[in-house]
């Protein structure tokens, strides 16, 4: 069992001497091997969430939790895929995705075979010896995914991990991502602040609130999924075009323009 | 006229030009400043007689040694005191980087002692080492090593954060840490460290030889001096100078390399 436990999770933020809470008594679950959206207004606490998940940062009080043990550093079983994908620069393709089965201890042999089957699944062949700086966006995202992949992590943290790619690209990865879930399902953290993304991946969508962010609701997408057959379809434009999915869509949208009384600006 | 300012670029060959220019002007002016007798040439000879002086140095032993020697036994000694400076400095930089206790504990001692001139350092070696081989090492080390500290922790401190939380959630640990993320990203920093290190190892050695050695290419500046031959010791400074600039441009050179490797 790998699920991830946030308990009544506070954090406060100390900035030229002033205290700004950021997260304020935050309760919810991702439960083993499922996948959770985590939708919000910028700034409204999403990434602090992931990154005390990942143990880079900790909570004020309250506790987070993976697979019942509070999180108390970071660490290979959970595996983070960064917005602007943090790939080592001075290491190529290959290198990369080997870096964490080295911290394993995995003999080369096994590790070699590992990234093989990554590479191949990801789509990486012949870019092995390539360095990230010589790669699109796009690709760049799928070394860093595959890079967190060969771990077989039992939780996987996605920050944003498509925010910065270009909108055809985000489709593809979108896609392959939902592939991949299907071949070899974990338990998933995703931040975005696109909800069409949100609802097209995830099991479940919570909603926060703006700073402090609270959890608003938390939707039920595989409940809809499942009765309405999204599955059936191949293409994101078509499961996008469907009247279930635009409902959910609208009905998380509106949630988030609530948040925004004043600013009617809200980013997608 | 066409203004120079700093924000215009120049093509390679009015850059070269412009050198040169520069060059010619300053041997002109010694030029006519010797030759026309305002400065008694015991105190200022021509360049032509620099020039075939530093010829017969490269040619007969001045002092024991050749100048080629001088040069050897300085460049060697130097090698050893700079070699030692990056040996050391660049290694603990890095771990200053990344362990604050070490920090704390190093940096009020590392930044009293940096203040120590290499030169104010010369009684101390002449104490300990007389004039053997320590003392010009030491000298030169102590003017080499703390730009490769410096620069080797600012390299490890200004690590891109997101570059080593990568590291860190993929299960790095501290020797890792150290050897494959701050050591890479830092590259370009330690190696900047490393040319101003060679430049004030080379200028410290110079000092430490007028002192503290019997051959080396301070050694033949000193004799000179008292053999009252302006134009020894002017060799003996041009020497200087080239082998300084010389050991600045193969740095140079590796650092536009690694740079460029690194697409950027």
């Amino acid at each position: 069992m790998s699920d991830i436990a946030f308990r009544d999770v506070t954090r406060v933020f100390q900035r030229d001497g002033t205290d700004f809470l950021t997260l304020d008594h935050i309760s919810f679950d991702v439960r083993d091997r499922e996948f959770v959206a985590l939708v919000g207004p910028s700034g409204c606490g999403k990434t602090t969430c992931l990154r005390m998940a990942a143990g880079l940062e900790f909570p004020t009080s309250g506790t987070v939790s993976v697979g019942g043990k509070p999180v108390e550093r970071p660490g290979p079983d959970r595996a983070v895929v960064f917005q602007q994908f943090a790939l080592f620069p001075w290491k190529n393709v290959y290198e990369n995705i080997d870096f964490g089965l080295r911290s394993k201890g995995m003999p080369e042999a096994a590790r070699r075979e590992r990234i093989a089957r990554q590479v191949e699944l990801m789509g990486l062949q012949g870019y092995e010896s390539a360095y990230p700086h010589q790669l699109s966006g796009g690709m760049q995202q799928r070394v860093a995914i595959a890079r967190s992949y060969v771990l077989d992590p039992d939780v996987l943290l996605m920050d944003e991990p498509f925010g910065a790619l270009d909108a055809q690209t985000r489709v593809v990865m979108q896609e392959e991502l939902i592939k991949l879930s299907r071949v070899n399902p974990r338990t998933v953290l995703f931040i975005t602040h696109a909800v069409d993304e949100a609802v097209f991946l995830a099991d479940r969508v919570a909603v926060m609130t703006r700073r402090p962010g609270r959890i608003r609701e938390i939707v039920d997408v595989a409940k809809v999924r499942e009765a309405e057959h999204w599955d059936r379809y191949e293409r994101t434009e078509e499961v996008m075009d469907q009247e279930s999915f635009v409902h959910l869509r609208t009905r998380i949208w509106r949630m988030l323009r609530e948040q925004q009384p004043q600013e009617a600006a809200l980013e997608t | 006229m066409i203004a120079l300012g700093a924000t215009d670029t120049l093509s390679f060959r009015r850059w070269l030009a412009l050198s040169l220019a520069g060059l010619m002007a300053f041997f002109g002016i010694w030029w006519i400043t010797a030759a026309s007798g305002a400065v008694p040439p015991q105190f200022l000879p021509t360049p032509l007689a620099v020039f075939e002086r530093f010829v017969a140095l490269t040619q007969s032993p001045f002092v024991g040694y050749t100048l080629q020697q001088h040069l050897a036994s300085s460049f060697g000694r130097f090698a050893l005191g700079f070699g030692l400076a990056a040996a050391i400095g660049v290694p603990l930089g890095l771990l200053m980087g990344w362990f604050r206790w070490l920090d704390a504990v190093v940096t009020p001692l590392f930044d009293a002692l940096r203040f120590i001139a290499p030169i104010a350092w010369v009684p101390f070696a002449a104490l300990w080492f007389g004039t053997g081989i320590g003392g010009p090492v030491l000298i030169i080390f102590s003017g080499a090593f703390p730009p490769c500290v410096i620069n080797a922790y600012r390299g490890a401190k200004y690590v891109e954060p997101r570059l080593i939380e990568a590291a860190q959630t993929l299960g790095a640990s501290h020797l890792r840490m150290i050897v494959e993320v701050l050591l890479p990203a830092s590259v370009p920093s330690i190696v900047a460290g490393l040319r101003i290190s060679a430049g004030l190892g080379w200028q410290s050695l110079v000092g430490a030889e007028l002192i503290v050695a019997s051959s080396g290419i301070g050694y033949l500046l000193v004799k000179g001096q008292s053999n009252i031959s302006t134009a020894i010791v002017m060799s003996g400074m041009i020497a200087i100078g080239i082998v300084g600039f010389t050991i600045d441009a193969l740095l140079r050179m590796l650092e536009r390399r690694i740079n460029r490797r690194r697409g950027r």
